[in-house]
């Protein structure tokens, strides 16, 4: 390719001003790549996702029933999907698209698998009936996902993934009763203290 | 390559030149802001703008400058309100310390928009 001099008087060429346009834009996101502060993961949704966890902690605790706790447990976790991917996606659109669904990619593709597992742990500890363990297999594995998602994002990010593998090992060998407990620290505090570190430091 | 890159934009252009698109492309590529269209500054700013601040060594070590051409280029885009330095001491090492300011946040926005434009531009052109 020649070098072109887009400041000459001489009309610009369409084909090579588009090529060079995208080149420009890769050289961009891949020195912001590099640079490693960019964080594709919503600070101001994990907040949110925090906040929503607290107020799930709270009717959960007033539930006797195992299986309506585990149900409240659920659909908060639904509501935290929706809400994480609303606040990805408009962080990325608000970063451009062009340039950073590389890494929201990433995380989400290293997220999904420990997800799926604990999924299906949680499948196997009802039908054992040991839900006494679910709080700290699901802290342990959402920070399992977090950890590798955030490897190649900021510090920030596998350090709270980091915190919620060993909240969640701390709660596999307390009694059981405090397990909603556990949650409400992990899914609320630490979503909400890390999410507006992230906010505040990392766009959003 | 020059020269059919050359033959089809002389072909294109005959076809193309009437659109709206392009001429708004055309126009603003010549008032591209070339303080940071340049590759070294482009980097620095680039560099900036995901993080909080980045002192002399990172930068040089992030984009394999040698001392000197990463202070030249940094200090136009100093002198142009872009980014701002401050000097300080760790231990008795002096540590050059650089932010993003709001004025190179817009450039780059601006850079970034450009780009998008022109883009667009060829692809409806």
């Amino acid at each position: 390719m020649p070098q072109l001099d887009p400041f000459s008087r001489r009309p610009p060429e369409p084909v090579a001003l588009d090529d060079r346009a995208r080149d420009n834009l890769r050289f961009i996101r891949e020195t912001m790549e590099r640079a490693g502060s960019f964080t594709a993961v919503p600070g101001w949704g994990g907040v949110a996702i925090g906040i929503t966890a607290l107020g799930a902690a709270t009717i959960a605790s007033t539930q006797s029933e195992p299986n309506s706790w585990l149900l409240i447990w659920l659909g908060e976790a639904a509501v935290a999907l929706a809400i994480a991917t609303w606040t990805t996606a408009s962080k990325a659109r608000e970063a451009r698209t062009s340039l950073f669904t590389g890494p929201a990619r990433r995380f989400v593709y290293s997220l999904a698998p420990p997800l799926f597992v604990g999924a299906l742990l949680t499948a196997l500890l009802v039908r054992i009936d040991f839900n006494g363990a679910i709080p700290g297999v699901w802290l342990l594995l959402y920070g399992t996902g977090v950890v590798t998602g955030g490897a190649f994002s900021i510090r920030i990010v596998p350090l709270m993934g980091l915190c919620f593998i060993v909240l969640g090992a701390v709660a596999l060998f307390c009694p059981w009763s405090w397990g909603n407990a556990f949650l409400a620290v992990g899914f609320g505090g630490f979503h909400i203290l890390f999410g507006a570190v992230i906010a505040r430091s990392y766009g959003g | 390559m020059a020269k059919s890159n050359a033959f089809r934009a002389t072909r294109e252009e005959k076809s193309k030149r009437g659109g709206p698109a392009f001429r708004a492309a055309e126009s603003s590529a010549t008032n591209l802001d070339r303080l940071i269209h340049e590759r070294t500054r482009l980097a620095i700013v680039s560099a900036l703008a995901v993080n909080t601040s980045l002192t002399f060594n990172e930068l040089k070590q992030l984009l394999s400058a040698t001392d000197g051409n990463l202070s030249v280029h940094a200090r136009k885009l100093e002198d142009a309100g872009y980014i701002a330095c401050t000097k300080s001491f760790a231990g008795r090492l002096p540590k050059t310390e650089y932010r993003l300011a709001a004025a190179g946040r817009r450039a780059l926005e601006k850079y970034l928009d450009h780009m998008e434009a022109l883009i667009r531009a060829t692809r409806e052109g």
